[in-house]
């Protein structure tokens, strides 16, 4: 666990990061000059990699040498993306996948 | 503050009530399973104010992340950030001190909103996109502490409850799927960060993985980048 001070220290780094992320465009475009291309190609093509990455990265630890490794998060991501494919509801989504998954881990692949 | 504004702009953000009432609950249950109560949620959802940013931020803490990895990995989620702040660059111009504050609020909802909503007649333009962004930062800092004071209250067994980023993640994967035209992008993004897990291992995996992705999109500009000559419509896939 994290002291106080360094668990204020990584939340004013998100404040801060998160903050430029949003300011960027604005301290660098907003005086008339039009972005340039490669910036605007990157900012349409960036953003499914990226969020492809972070899934990989979520599911890093997941280990094949015993069924309990990966089956609860193989099963509740496809249980995630089939209800989001069909019913088109974040929430029911997230939590429906979440829920599945908390069960999997504590009652059924202890 | 404009009464007849923000009146305006409260049926416009309902659906935002609901959403971040349940995803800033799942937010601060999560904070309070892993030891930081609902003072941390507070000032989290105050000052941080984003959703898969805040997600994020519960594993770095969990797993003690040092800032470098913080920031890069802030740094990565947020990034599409830049391309909402890019069609708002008009719409914010000329609101004084309240434009920083919009730059600050500008979160996927938020963007949502400002972009689509028709602002109604008679009502000051200005303030009602500052109302809108207000009303949404309001409910996303109730979410988390009604969450975080909710896990206190409750106790039950959380294990497990971090599967709520993952699966954040495949959602906004499965929209971002079904509205790009070309696949190859996530794609590659999964593909290159599986090599650099590979090579690499889960610690050291990040920076790599980012690195190559930016640079076999840019290597792949000629074929992607579909508004380069002219305006065809390539789609190949």
């Amino acid at each position: 666990m994290l002291t106080t001070g360094q668990a204020i220290a990584s939340i004013a780094v998100m404040a801060v990061v998160t903050f430029l992320t949003r300011a960027l465009p604005f301290l660098l475009f907003d005086h008339g000059d039009a972005p340039p291309k490669v910036v605007l190609y990157l900012g349409r093509v960036l953003p499914p990699a990226v969020i492809a990455m972070l899934i990989v990265y979520c599911l890093r630890d997941l280990s094949f040498a015993t069924l309990s490794g990966w089956a609860p998060a193989v099963i509740a991501g496809g249980v995630t993306v089939g209800l989001h494919l069909w019913k088109h509801n974040t929430l029911l989504s997230i939590f429906g996948g979440t829920i599945l998954y908390m069960f999997l881990v504590q009652s059924v692949f202890v | 503050m404009d009464r007849k504004a923000l009146a305006a702009a409260f049926p416009v953000t309902l659906p935002v009530l609901m959403g971040y009432l349940a995803i800033g609950m799942a937010f601060g249950f999560m904070l309070e399973a892993i030891g930081y109560n609902f003072v941390w949620a507070f000032f989290m959802s105050l000052t941080i104010y984003a959703g898969s940013g805040q997600y994020l931020g519960v594993t770095l803490l969990a797993s003690a992340a040092v800032l470098s990895q913080v920031a890069l990995l802030t740094f990565l989620i947020n990034f599409r950030h830049l391309v909402y702040g890019l069609s708002m660059l008009e719409k914010f111009r000329g609101m004084g001190w309240r434009k920083l504050y919009m730059i600050f609020s500008l979160t996927d909802e938020t963007y949502a909103l400002l972009a689509s909503a028709q602002v109604p007649e008679g009502v000051n333009a200005k303030n009602f996109y500052f109302s809108v962004a207000l009303l949404d930062h309001l409910y996303w800092i109730v979410g988390g502490v009604l969450g975080s004071v909710a896990g206190a209250l409750l106790g039950i067994n959380t294990q497990g409850i971090e599967f709520a980023m993952t699966a954040l993640f495949l959602v906004i994967a499965v929209d971002q799927w079904k509205s790009y035209p070309k696949h190859q992008p996530a794609i590659f993004g999964a593909g290159a960060t599986l090599v650099c897990l590979w090579i690499a291992g889960p610690d050291k995996m990040l920076l790599p993985a980012l690195g190559v992705i930016v640079l076999v999109l840019l290597a792949m500009r000629p074929i992607l980048d579909e508004k380069k000559e002219g305006e065809k419509e390539a789609s190949q896939c």
